[in-house]
């Protein structure tokens, strides 16, 4: 059900872990829906320079989660908050549609941990990050 | 990437290898004994006698009459005719079923399609152990009960209900008794005989005869709504031309299972059972869902917390283990398993079950190397789990 660019994504996950003293932290999703991905990011001149992700979830939130980080890494913060759900399934070859909520949370995930960026700088946050840490909110693009 | 190594399959609640002599069987009943048991020639009569012998030399393992034994396409086919013969056939009498919270699909969903017919349905409650209690069906039981179904042992976590003091306690108030037993049929001693039950449902590809074929017990007298208006096969109840092969077939598997070989190993199979359990809940944060004494003794079913079913199943699949879960990331619903649920897992803990499911072909050397592998894919996927992150540091 999954293509192979999922399995490798699920197989050797990138930039798995955590950083000390991130400039900015984002988690979404809640373990009673059986999801969460939480991003670090180290930030120099609103320019990614690093970052790092934890999952618990399904082997298809695994996989958007590290091609997530890997799509962001190196961007500035403005291009990675552009970043899709779309564009994460894209860069996998596809997700069973009842997986497609994952690229979702990886979305969100990436643009909760720029608005925690951005709060830490005192910027304005003039986007959505979307996941409110509640399933239903989310469920309905399943 | 680690290499995938021999495959252990643990699956068996899901479904079974076909035993080798099985398959024989049905190839040789399939090319040259083919006739429609209807016929009245030589090749007819064949089949006819295959047909009549295998329903004997199921009804002689079991306990019951030859034609108390109705052959099905299985276990879902006969958990609907049952629930739906019964009903058809006692409505006038009352409208209320009772049921557990922890049946098969194939049960709630059809209970869940009579309720629209105005059927009233009483769900009971299966506690921590995940065993319905006998007060709580006699509480339960009314003057318009017409039906009472609790399934003799759960596909998930295994684990086995008091189903003669229940059918007793159904019968007292005058109510049929039906039982899913296609988990227990090969892996527990069942015997009509002592059981009371009214209706009794298995199916052949649980007990290593090929998918396609089941059967249903129905106690000579019942009365029950016909399946499949037709030719008059089945004793006019399930029309259509016998699965002769698959009949021959599920005789072989009951004999092998009920009282043969498979039986025999039983013992053999709740020892590496045992030992497993032991194993996996060496590992820390780790429970076992269902009670450990009354369960079939090839089940075994663990939650591992911080960590997600599907992704832990992918991972044993890479390693050559074949396994499942009840976590909802295997649906497109949000929920988890509706069995742990209903034994009171929180969801985050019932989306980290694991379960394997042993049987005959599975050896007591295999535990070293399904615990290794079990326990690496945990920590594997634990080491990359926010949740687990907060716990190491204590938050």
């Amino acid at each position: 059900m999954y293509t192979e660019k999922v399995m490798d994504h699920f197989m050797n996950p990138r930039n798995v872990g955590e950083i000390e003293n991130a400039d900015g932290v984002g988690e979404v999703g809640n373990a009673k829906c059986g999801d969460i991905m939480k991003i670090y990011l180290k930030i120099d001149n609103d320019i990614i320079t690093d970052v790092k992700f934890k999952t618990f979830g399904c082997g298809a939130a695994i996989a958007t989660s590290s091609i997530a980080t890997e799509l962001i890494k190196g961007k500035s913060v403005k291009e990675a908050i552009t970043l899709t759900n779309r564009a994460v399934v894209e860069a996998l070859d596809g997700l069973p549609p009842q997986k497609v909520h994952c690229s979702v949370l990886a979305e969100e995930a990436v643009k909760s941990a720029v608005s925690d960026y951005y709060k830490k700088i005192g910027r304005e946050i003039d986007f959505d990050i979307g996941c409110d840490g509640c399933c239903e909110s989310c469920s309905k693009e399943h | 990437m680690e290499q995938k190594k021999k495959t252990i399959y643990c699956d068996n609640a899901a479904t079974t290898r076909v035993l080798p002599e099985i398959a024989a069987e049905v190839t040789e009943i399939l090319t040259s004994s083919y006739g429609n048991p209807s016929g009245l020639h030589s090749v007819s009569r064949e089949a006819k006698e295959i047909l009549a012998s295998s329903r004997k030399r199921i009804a002689d393992v079991l306990g019951c009459e030859a034609n108390e034994i109705y052959f099905t396409g299985g276990g879902s086919e006969g958990d609907n005719w049952a629930i739906k013969g019964a009903c058809e056939a006692l409505s006038k009498k009352g409208k209320h079923i009772i049921t557990s919270k922890i049946e098969h699909p194939a049960v709630l969903n059809t209970l869940k399609a009579l309720k629209k017919q105005g059927f009233e349905i009483t769900y009971l409650d299966v506690y921590e152990n995940g065993i319905v209690r006998v007060e709580d069906l006699e509480n339960a039981m009314r003057d318009d009960t017409i039906l009472v179904c609790i399934m003799m042992a759960n596909n998930e976590i295994g684990t086995v209900q008091p189903i003669k003091e229940l059918a007793a306690a159904a019968k007292k108030r005058g109510a049929l008794f039906f039982t899913d037993a296609v988990q227990a049929v090969g892996h527990i001693d069942v015997d009509l005989r002592d059981l009371g039950v009214d209706m009794l449902s298995f199916s052949g590809h649980k007990i290593h005869a090929p998918k396609g074929i089941g059967a249903l017990y129905i106690k000579n007298g019942t009365r029950i709504g016909n399946l499949i208006d037709g030719g008059g096969q089945e004793r006019k109840k399930r029309g259509g031309t016998e699965n002769v092969a698959g009949a021959a077939a599920l005789a072989r598997a009951v004999e092998y299972m009920c009282a043969g070989e498979g039986k025999a190993k039983r013992e053999e199979i709740l020892n590496i059972r045992n030992t497993l359990i032991d194993k996996l809940l060496s590992i820390p944060y780790t429970r076992l869902n269902g009670d450990r004494e009354k369960r079939l003794p090839g089940n075994l079913n663990i939650s591992f917390e911080f960590i997600e079913g599907e992704s832990l199943i992918m991972w044993l699949d890479i390693m050559g283990v074949c396994a499942s879960t009840g976590s909802a990331c295997s649906t497109a619903s949000l929920d988890p398993s509706h069995v742990l649920l209903a034994i009171g897992l929180p969801h985050e803990i019932a989306h980290g079950s694991l379960r394997l499911t042993l049987d005959v072909e599975n050896t007591m050397e295999q535990t070293e190397e399904i615990y290794a592998i079990v326990k690496n894919a945990v920590e594997r996927l634990r080491m990359m789990s926010p949740l687990y992150e907060k716990v190491l540091k204590g938050e």
